[in-house]
Formats: C-alpha cells, sequence, structure tokens
C-alpha cells in the first residue's frame, strides 16, 4: 500500500496549524488511541508476516515523519507565543532606575585615616586627650608657666570654671597636652620613662577667625621618646611622613631655628613647592627656580621640663615633637581653598570634596585617594 | 622689629647684602617677615633741572617749566611751586610713576589748557619728610637723569619677627651681634661715652616695691632745648614704623629701638617731691600717653611723686608728666621692671605697649647703668643740658647664670658633629663665657633670660653652626610584630563611619560650639559654656552631635537641598568628675527633606519616618559589633523627640546605646526647619568591645544538611503591645527548634475586636537530627502558642 498521500496530507495540515489547541486536536486525530496512524499500525497485526515486513516499516515511518511534525510544529507555535508575549512586555529601560543615596568621608577623616596609616608604617600608635583640658596639661607642665608671654599668644578660649584641682579650664590650644598625658600614663607602668612613638590627632582651638583661620581646627601630634633621639631622626622622620603622605620622593623641607616653650631647639619646619594653575604644589626644593618655601610645622627636641613633667627622667630619656595642621595638609593634597567651607556641612560641597567609604587608605593600595 | 639696613650697619660693620642679610637672618631663627624697598617707591623719580619756567597764561599760580631730564628734549611740565624757578634742580615724577603720598598715578594731562608731562614732587609728596611748601630743592652738583633712589640713597627696611624667647633680639644691636656671630660682619662696640655728673640729683628717686620694681635708676639734665629731632634719628625711628615726636622722646625711643632697653624721660617741672616706684592704691587713676584712663588695683607698680601716680610703671607714661616743647629740666627714668608683674598688669589693662614687650619677655638686669649712659649721651647731644650725677634705688637682680655644659650634647641632641672650637667661638660671639674643664662652665649675659640649660646651649650652637647641616638620621624599626596601632575605640569609629557613608549618609563636620539657646535644648545637665566666645554663636560647647546637624540641615535646606543624609562621629562634652570634662564619643543622624523624590514609579515624594532611622540605627549598631538581637526597644528617647515616634535601643535595662526618632515639631520650630526630620544619636562609648583581642579564630559551625521549614501563626493581642515583645517570646518558646521569627503583617480592622490588633509571624524551624514528623510540629507550635498567651495573645483560628 501507498501512504504517501496519507503522510502529504497529514503534514499540510499539521504545517497549517496556527494554534496549540488545533495542533492537539490534529494529534489526536492522527496519533491518539482512535487516530487514524493508530488505526493503520493496528492493521499491522492481521497481515501475514511477508507482507508485515513490507507494511510495518512504512507504517512506522509514517508515525514517525507525523510526530516530528507535531513537535516542530508546536515548538514554532510556543517560541511564537513566547516572543509576542516578551515584545508586549517591552520597557523604557531609559526611565530612570531607583537611585541609591551616595554617601561620603569627610576629607578631615580621610586625611587622619591616611595619617594614621602612614604613621602607623613608622610605629606611631594613635593617642588622644580631652579637648576641654585644665591649663596645667595645656600650658604648665608644657613649660609655659602662668604670666608666661607665650601663653598670651595662644588666643585660648577659657571657661569660667577651675576644676577641683584648682586648674583653669580651657579648650586646647594644640594637641601637646597629649603628649603630658601620654607619659604620664606610660610612667605609671614604667617607673621613669620607657620608649614611646605616638601621634595624637584631633581638634584643637584658637579664638582667631579669618579668611585663613577658623576658631576650630585639626592637629596632628607626634612623640617620640627614646635614647639617643636626636634632630637628625626628627627630619627623617617629617620627611619620611610628607613623602609617603604626597606620595612623592622629591619632598624636600627647609629647617628653621624657632621657638616654642616646650621644645629645646626648636624647629620650624618649611616643605619646597611649586605653584601651577593658582594651586601649590609640593615637591622640590624651595630654592630652585620657580619653587617656594611654605611653612609647614612647627618641632623641637623635646624640653627636659616637659620630659620631667611627664613624669620621664629627662637624664635619661630624650625625643622630638612635632604638630602639624590636618586641614592644611588635607588643603594642599586635595586642593581645597576655602577653609570654612570644611565646617559648613554643604552637601553638595561634601559631594564633590568627600571620599567614597570604599577609599580606605591603605599601603598596598596607596594612602592617598587620586582623582 | 623694623629697622633700616643704615641703621643696622651703625652696629654692624659688614658688606653682606640685603638678600644674604635676609638668608642668615631666617637661617638663625630671627625670620624675616618682608623687606621693603623704597626704591620701588620711588620708581619713575628723577633728578631734573628747570631750565625755563614762564607764567601760565591762564592762572596766576602756576608756570610753565621746561624741564631737562637728561634724555633729549626738555619736557613741559606745569608747576604751582613758589620756589619754582629756571636754574634749579629738584625731582620730576614721570607719567606711569606712583606718587608715594597719595598713590596717585601721574599722566600726561592738559593743566588749564596747557600740556605737562609730570610732576616737579615736594618732600612729603615722595614721603620723605612733612615740607610742602615747595617742590624739592636738590645741590647743584645732583646729576640730572639720575633715577631720584639712586641719588637719595634707598634704605631698605628689614621687618623681622622675634619670638618671645628673645628680648635681646628687641633691640637691634642684639640682631647684629646674632648675625656677627652667624659670620655676616663683625659687632661694632656699643658707642658708650663717659657722661659724668657735675651735680647731685635733684630729685629723691626711691623705690617702695622691691618686688615690682627691684631697680630704679634716676638722672637730672639741667637746661635742654626740645625741638624736633634730626633727620638721622626721624629716619630711624620711620623705619622702625614710629612717629617722631620731639628729640627728648624720640631719644628714649631710640634707645628703646637699639638697644631693647626701655627709658622715660619726666618734665621735671610737672614733678613734685619725690619720685617713687610704689603700689597703686587700689583704684588710683592714671592718664596713659595713648590719653586714656586706666584704673589701677594695689597689684600693679606705678611711678608716683607726691602728687600721684603718673606712670603705669613699666608700660606706659602718664600724659602730665611727658616732655613737650617748653621742657626745660627732665628727670630720666631706668629701671628694671619684674617680668611677671609687667605681664599681669598688661593683661588686666588691656594694655600693649612696647615697653611692655621688652619688660614681660625680660629685658637685661645688668644694662642700667650702660642704658643710662647712652641715652644721657644721646639726649645731651640732641638738646645740650646740664647732667646730674646718677641715683641709683634699690638694685637689679641676678648674678649672673652658669650653665654646665657638655660639648658632646650637640651631636648627642642636635645630631650634628660641631668642634669645640667652633663651639666656643659661636657661645662667645653671642656673649657667652666658657670656662673649659671637664664639662664646660658656660656664663649667660645678661640680655639671654630664656637661656638656663643645656639644651639652650645646643640650641645656640646648632642654629649659628647651621640647622642645614643636620643629616637625617632613619628612626630605628620597632622590633618584633607590629601591634594595631589604633585603640579599638578608634577603629570603630572609622568602621562605622565607613559603614555610613557605604549607606549613602553624608558626613559632615561641624562646630564644636553652639548658641547657648540649641545647646540648651539637647543638654544632659550643667552645660560647658565659654567665659570669652569669639561670638554668641559659638559659646556653648556641644552636648550632643544633633543640634549642630540640625543647624547644618537647616543651611542646606535654606540652598534648596530637597534630600538630606547627614551624620557626624565627634565628641559631645560633658561635665566630669571633679571638674574635668567628660567627652564621649557620638555619632549624630539627621535625615531630612525627601525619601524619595517623585518619580514615575513612585508617585509622590515621600518623606523620612522613623523606621528610616531605625533601620540606619540597626544597622550601623550591628557594623559596631553590637549585639543587635538582644537590644530592647524602649522609650524616654528624650523631649527632643515626637513622644510617640521615637526609641531607646538599650542593651540591659540602663545601658542605652542609641536613641531614634522623629524630631519634637516645636524644636523643628526652634530650628526653623519645615516638614518632618528623622534623627538619631548612637553613643559610641556605650558599644561593648570585642573581647580577646587578637583571637582570629570563629566558633565552629557547619550548615545543617536539613532544610528548614516556615510555620505562620497570626495572634490577637491588645492594641498597646509592642510588636517585639511578642517576637521575643515567640523566638523563645522553643530554643532548639525555632531559629528566627519575623513579623510580617500588623493589621487593625474588620475582624479584629476594637483595641486589639492582629500580629501575624513567619517562624523558621530547622530540624537537625531528622526531619519534623506531625507530632513534632505540633509539640512546636504548642510551645509558640502558649508562650505567646503569656502576653494575651490569642491564635487566631
Amino acid at each position: 500500500m501507498d501512504y504517501a498521500a496519507t503522510g502529504q496530507e497529514a503534514l499540510s495540515r499539521i504545517a497549517g496549524a496556527h494554534d496549540l489547541d488545533t495542533l492537539e486536536s490534529l494529534r489526536i486525530e492522527f496519533l491518539g488511541k482512535q487516530g487514524s496512524i493508530s488505526g493503520l499500525l493496528k492493521t499491522l497485526g492481521k497481515l501475514d508476516p511477508e507482507e508485515r515486513k513490507i507494511e510495518g516499516p512504512k507504517i512506522q515511518g509514517l508515525r514517525e515523519s507525523v510526530t516530528e511534525a507535531l513537535a516542530g510544529r508546536k515548538d514554532a507555535l510556543e517560541t511564537a507565543a513566547l516572543d509576542a508575549r516578551l515584545a508586549a512586555e517591552t520597557i523604557d529601560l531609559s526611565l530612570p532606575a531607583p537611585a541609591l543615596p551616595r554617601g561620603a568621608v569627610h576629607p578631615i577623616s580621610q586625611v587622619m585615616d591616611e595619617l594614621a596609616e602612614v604613621f602607623a608604617d613608622l610605629g606611631f600608635a594613635v593617642a588622644t586627650g580631652p579637648e576641654i583640658e585644665d591649663d596645667w596639661h595645656n600650658f604648665t607642665a608644657l613649660n609655659m608657666p602662668e604670666s608666661h608671654p607665650a601663653r598670651a599668644m595662644h588666643d585660648t578660649f577659657y571657661f569660667p570654671d577651675k576644676n577641683d584641682a584648682g586648674r583653669e579650664m580651657l579648650l586646647r590650644t594644640h594637641t601637646s597636652p597629649v603628649q603630658i598625658r601620654s607619659m604620664i600614663e606610660t610612667a605609671k607602668a614604667n617607673p621613669g620613662g620607657a620608649p614611646l612613638r605616638i601621634v595624637a590627632p584631633g581638634r584643637v582651638y584658637r579664638s582667631d577667625s579669618d579668611a585663613t583661620h577658623t576658631p576650630m581646627f585639626h592637629q596632628i601630634e607626634g612623640l617620640v621618646i627614646d635614647k639617643g633621639i636626636h634632630l637628625g631622626h626628627l627630619k627623617w622622620t617629617l620627611e619620611a611622613f610628607l613623602k609617603a603622605f604626597f606620595e612623592r620622593d622629591d619632598i624636600v623641607l627647609r629647617l628653621r631655628p624657632s621657638y616654642f616653650p616646650f621644645t629645646e631647639p626648636s624647629i620650624e619646619v618649611d616643605v619646597g613647592y611649586s605653584s601651577t594653575g593658582g594651586r601649590r604644589v609640593v615637591g622640590g626644593s624651595g630654592d630652585a627656580p620657580g619653587h617656594a618655601w611654605m611653612e609647614v610645622l612647627g618641632s623641637g627636641m623635646v624640653n627636659r621640663h616637659v620630659i620631667a613633667a611627664g613624669n620621664f627622667d629627662p637624664d635619661e630619656w630624650q625625643g622630638f615633637a612635632f604638630g602639624i595642621g590636618v586641614d592644611r595638609l588635607a588643603m594642599l593634597k586635595y586642593g581645597m581653598d576655602d577653609l570654612r567651607a570644611f565646617f559648613d556641612g554643604d552637601v553638595r560641597w561634601l559631594s564633590h570634596y568627600g571620599f567614597s567609604a570604599l577609599d580606605v587608605p591603605t599601603l598596598s593600595g596607596g594612602v592617598g585617594t587620586p582623582v | 622689629m623694623k629697622f633700616s639696613l643704615s641703621w643696622l650697619k651703625q652696629y654692624l660693620d659688614t658688606d653682606a647684602s640685603i638678600e644674604q642679610i635676609a638668608a642668615t637672618l631666617n637661617a638663625i631663627g630671627l625670620e624675616v617677615e618682608g623687606i621693603e624697598d623704597p626704591a620701588e617707591k620711588l620708581e619713575g623719580f628723577r633728578v631734573a633741572r628747570v631750565l625755563t619756567a614762564a607764567r601760565h597764561p591762564d592762572a596766576d599760580k602756576l608756570q610753565v617749566l621746561s624741564v631737562d631730564t637728561g634724555d633729549g628734549a626738555p619736557l613741559q611740565v606745569v608747576c604751582g611751586a613758589p620756589n619754582a624757578r629756571a636754574g634749579m634742580i629738584g625731582v620730576l615724577g614721570l607719567p606711569g610713576a606712583v606718587v608715594p603720598a597719595n598713590g596717585m598715578v601721574l599722566k600726561k594731562s592738559a593743566i588749564r589748557g596747557v600740556e605737562s608731562n609730570g610732576m616737579m614732587c615736594s618732600t612729603r609728596e615722595l614721603e620723605l619728610g612733612e615740607d610742602h611748601d615747595g617742590i624739592i630743592e636738590l645741590p647743584e652738583d645732583a646729576p640730572i637723569g639720575t633715577p631720584f633712589a639712586q641719588y637719595h640713597g634707598a634704605d631698605p627696611v628689614i621687618d623681622v619677627a622675634i619670638t618671645p624667647n628673645r628680648p635681646d633680639c628687641m633691640g637691634l644691636y642684639g640682631i647684629a651681634r646674632d648675625l656677627a656671630a652667624a659670620g655676616i660682619g663683625t659687632l661694632n662696640p656699643l658707642p658708650v661715652e663717659d657722661m659724668p655728673g657735675t651735680f647731685p640729683c635733684l630729685v629723691d628717686v626711691r623705690t617702695e616695691d622691691a618686688e615690682g620694681c627691684p631697680a630704679f635708676y634716676g638722672r637730672v639734665i639741667k637746661g635742654v632745648k626740645n625741638g624736633p629731632s634730626p633727620q638721622w634719628l626721624q629716619d630711624a625711628l620711620k623705619s622702625a614704623g614710629q612717629r617722631p615726636i620731639s628729640a627728648l622722646v624720640d631719644a628714649t625711643n631710640f634707645i628703646m629701638l637699639a638697644f631693647g632697653r626701655p627709658a622715660h624721660a619726666y618734665d621735671l617741672a610737672k614733678l613734685s617731691g619725690a619720685v617713687v616706684a610704689r603700689r597703686a592704691v587700689e583704684g588710683e587713676t592714671v592718664v596713659a600717653l595713648n590719653e586714656k584712663t586706666y584704673i589701677l588695683d594695689a597689684e600693679m607698680t606705678v611711678i608716683a611723686d607726691d602728687a600721684g601716680a603718673h606712670d603705669i610703671a613699666g608700660i606706659m607714661g602718664g600724659q602730665h608728666s611727658g616732655c613737650g616743647d617748653d621742657t626745660a629740666d627732665i628727670l630720666l627714668e631706668i629701671a628694671y621692671f619684674d617680668p611677671t608683674r609687667i605681664a599681669k598688669t598688661g593683661r588686666k589693662l588691656n594694655l600693649t605697649s612696647d615697653a611692655r614687650g621688652r619688660f614681660e619677655r625680660g629685658i637685661d638686669p645688668q644694662f642700667l647703668d650702660t642704658g643710662m649712659a647712652l641715652l644721657t649721651g644721646l639726649i645731651v647731644k640732641l638738646c645740650g643740658g646740664e647732667v646730674s650725677e646718677v641715683v641709683r634705688a634699690g638694685a637689679a637682680p641676678g648674678t649672673p647664670k652658669i650653665v654646665h655644659f657638655e660639648p658632646s650634647l650637640v651631636e648627642k641632641l642636635g645630631g650634628v658633629t660641631v668642634n669645640p672650637g667652633e663651639q666656643k667661638r659661636i657661645l662667645e660671639s653671642l656673649g657667652f663665657s666658657v670656662v673649659e674643664g671637664e664639662g664646660w662652665a658656660v656664663t649667660v649675659p645678661g640680655w639671654r633670660p630664656d637661656v638656663d640649660g643645656a639644651p639652650d646651649i645646643v640650641e645656640e650652637i646648632v642654629r649659628i653652626h647651621g640647622l642645614d647641616k643636620v643629616e637625617s638620621v632613619p628612626l630605628p624599626r620597632a622590633e618584633g610584630v607590629a601591634l594595631p596601632t589604633a585603640t579599638p575605640a578608634q577603629t570603630l569609629e572609622r568602621r562605622v563611619r565607613r559603614a555610613a557613608a557605604a549607606r549613602g549618609l553624608q558626613e559632615a563636620v561641624t562646630w564644636s560650639f553652639l548658641p547657648e539657646a540649641p545647646a540648651q535644648t539637647f543638654a544632659e545637665g550643667e552645660l560647658w559654656v565659654l567665659a570669652n566666645p569669639i561670638s554668641e554663636d559659638m559659646k556653648a560647647m556641644r552636648p550632643s552631635l544633633l543640634p549642630g546637624l540640625l543647624m547644618a540641615a537647616r543651611r542646606n535646606l535654606d540652598r534648596g537641598a530637597s534630600a538630606l543624609r547627614l551624620f557626624e562621629i565627634g565628641r559631645r562634652y560633658l561635665r566630669g568628675a571633679g571638674g574635668a570634662s567628660d567627652e564621649r564619643l557620638a555619632l549624630g543622624l539627621v535625615l531630612a527633606g525627601e525619601k524619595t523624590p517623585r518619580g514615575w514609579a513612585t508617585g509622590k515624594a515621600a518623606p523620612f519616618d522613623a523606621y528610616d532611622a531605625k533601620a540606619e540605627v540597626v544597622a550601623l549598631l550591628a557594623e559596631a559589633g553590637a549585639p543587635v538581637d538582644k537590644l530592647q526597644v524602649m522609650g524616654e528617647a528624650g523631649p527632643q523627640f515626637h513622644p510617640g515616634q521615637s526609641a531607646t535601643l538599650r542593651l540591659g535595662p540602663k545601658n542605652v546605646l542609641a536613641r531614634f526618632g522623629m524630631l519634637h515639631p516645636r524644636i523643628a520650630k526652634q530650628f526653623d526647619i519645615d516638614g518632618p526630620v528623622a534623627l538619631a544619636e548612637i553613643y559610641l562609648d556605650a558599644i561593648p568591645g570585642r573581647k580577646g583581642a587578637a583571637a582570629f579564630a570563629r566558633t565552629s559551625y557547619a550548615p545543617p544538611a536539613l532544610q528548614a521549614v516556615t510555620r505562620d501563626y497570626a495572634f490577637l493581642v491588645p492594641a498597646s503591645l509592642p510588636a517585639a515583645d511578642l517576637v521575643r517570646v515567640v523566638q523563645g518558646a522553643d530554643k532548639a527548634n525555632i531559629v528566627a521569627a519575623r513579623l510580617f503583617d500588623d493589621f487593625r480592622g474588620q475582624g479584629v475586636p476594637e483595641g486589639q490588633k492582629s500580629l501575624a509571624l513567619e517562624v523558621t524551624l530547622q530540624p537537625l537530627e531528622k526531619s519534623y514528623k506531625d507530632d513534632d510540629l505540633k509539640a512546636i507550635s504548642d510551645k509558640v502558642t502558649a508562650a505567646a498567651a503569656k502576653l494575651g495573645a490569642v491564635l487566631r483560628g
């Protein structure tokens, strides 16, 4: 028998099915229990073996091609249906996505973290002390007894209060009282003294307010006490710190004699810089063409009276101290030019100059955050 | 301290250039603040001869001059000076030159119709003197065409900042001494002349305040003739920024500026009886030279006669007894006043003066007689007169200080090697005397009160030798394992800061001070209030970080910001034990404006609510390592908060870790803020620290093999029951099986009786050894309902 015509007709009807329901009814019509091709298969049993050998493959072939055509058509119809659905689901992706707010770390905090990282590498621990101090820690212990003329130069904020020891209370004018507190604390466990390397960052206050001074600003104090520490170590430490902080090898310092009651000898430190586009760029010797010197910090060998006030033995221990303005370091490094804006909290300024939470200063990744 | 180069050269014999001198001053610790070169001011002024002078056609008082400036064609200049005449030599300002006295820029112009190519100048116009009666007349030999600055001999003025330890350099001679020691020239000896008196001092001079005025020397000069001082003296004073007054006054000022030795001259005619240094009587008044009246107290020293107090001793002379043009006889005062007394008096009276600046830093107690001789010599030279003997009341304090010094200390402390011979040379050139021996005995000169120990001697040697010779020496690295160099509190602060920034909060740094009113609003107990605030806005130390942030929020809102998420980490200032301060680290945060802006998907803009503040607080506390599951939500956030929408988070009943909620509308009004504000404060110091530093291993854990199952429960509870209480008891109902309980619905309304609410919880159960059977689940559910029932909760059917 020839099933070609039957096959042709079935395949053509399958190809013409336009939905899955029609296709299913065709499957039942051809391959269902009562289906026409199923019926043909049932006739095989009635044929004699010789005939079955001939007819069998033909009917099986017919069944397979119809099954295949049904599956193919089903797949095509499903794909078309999915495509149609997806097309209907098209959205305008140029619409804005819900925005997560962007936070920021203040430049002061960022630079404080950078400094802590740089000094940690040099073996300095971070120390703190109160900002509302007594005049003994802020002045007397730092070799500025009452009526010392240098006290008047500090533009001190006073409180009307005295503490129980009868000491006048004031806002610390520098981070130097932390030197005294750290030494006294160290001497409790180590009578007479012990090696000490600390940096003390924090807020300090002077009754001074103009374009370049704010009554509150930030300082970082450094103190190294040991045996045989001298001016050469101070110079190296300041160079190492400024090189690491500015990430430049060409930092050149100029040391000038100066006067601070708490150091002897006292040294004022200038750093060489050049100017581009109205901005100061630290680096190079201040004596080089196009360069100049800029005063950046005060320092010196700790005065014997100060070491003694910290309950260290000044015959055994000596060392150096320095203090530097953090706000100014931040401005120099990151190019802000208005100190007052630091303390205003203007969110536009914070967005512009602030740092990402993930800009954690590390030695391996570089302490600074490039533009 | 300002002085002209020529004045310096009176004491220092040197050929060094001004640049060399300035560089050396900087290198030895006398910081040059500026150099004024008068040649710059006189740029464009030239020596010129008037060739012809003719009357101006349209003005009686003007002349039209033809002036030879030395280069070719004469210039036509209109001039109004009466002394302008043909043949004279004067000074012509060319177009472009700036007249020093008034800043006027000269230009070519027409004066009453006649062209004028510059201006013939008077002494006053060039700031060379007061004369303005006519134009400058120069001698016949003045070279025509020479820049006038060059002809006049421009004398640069150096301005040096003197640190408070160097009273000796508040006299120019001291600066010259330092320069000579540093190799810039040779120091000339003091110009002291012997001035023996020819008659006894007519005035009884005494000190009755040996503490405030240990020494008071006096001398009378009879028959002086006061008047303007000579040009050289006026020039010197002007270079120092002082106004010449009269020869007598100028002479005392000159001695002070040149040698650091304040002195005073009284008009003898205005004194009556003995002149005495004594304590002021409480309430006594003095009219000082600045014409102000000062009320004194008994802690202050005055110079008085029988009539009353004349001088605030060592600070300012009195108006009444000062010298004037008609002064004929004078009494000179050279005294030594106690530095502390002067400093205290000056501070109390809020009166600064050149004399005070020197006395309070400490002048040379061994310089009284020399000072008197220098002053007498100068006055007699300027004003003539007959000199009395010197009366010396009291004695200046102190034997010279002798410091024990080891030359090896220079290397040990200064890190630089200077051979002992050079060390000795430096010290001696600075006026120290050295006796060598086992260690050196170094005698400190009287003008160096700052030097009292061996390190001071090191400083002297190193600064003169040159700090630039100090080489960098690496700090030895600390041995052993590097330990954290930040304290746990510092690490916590950094972590929380970055967590907050990562959550979209912007860090502000605000002032530690506040105006008193907002500080009071947030005060816990007594505030720290400054005695001398810089302004009323910066008066009280903040007791909380919130007011400063609210003020910053207000500023931002005023500038048109729509959404604010501000935080700050810093100290709040409380009163501590013993009158000390108690400074506590806190995080404040303020959420104001729009939480979400109006949007295509979200519709209208939404404000922040108390849950936003809670979300931040809980997240940040978790980052800070606080046990957030154990925290209890309790009340008492404080009167600054909305009473129904605020809470505290506590660890145990007493330890408040944070407070959060909505700002009380009344407080918002006080801060001028419209609209709801959510805010919170986290007390970072209250968070318990991590235990066991450097213990890194965690407790062991393996995820359970069996799958967790969830069950939902809905309870009817009293409307006032905090949901967290129900969650807590349900979670604790069967600790072996319940690993989490989460509230997912809070419903009031249809089907829920009045005064009650329905709370729905999803409970997560974690089987450990084998899967749950129905009986197990029933047993757990029974425990859940029983635990809830203790709070009055009834399982909904």
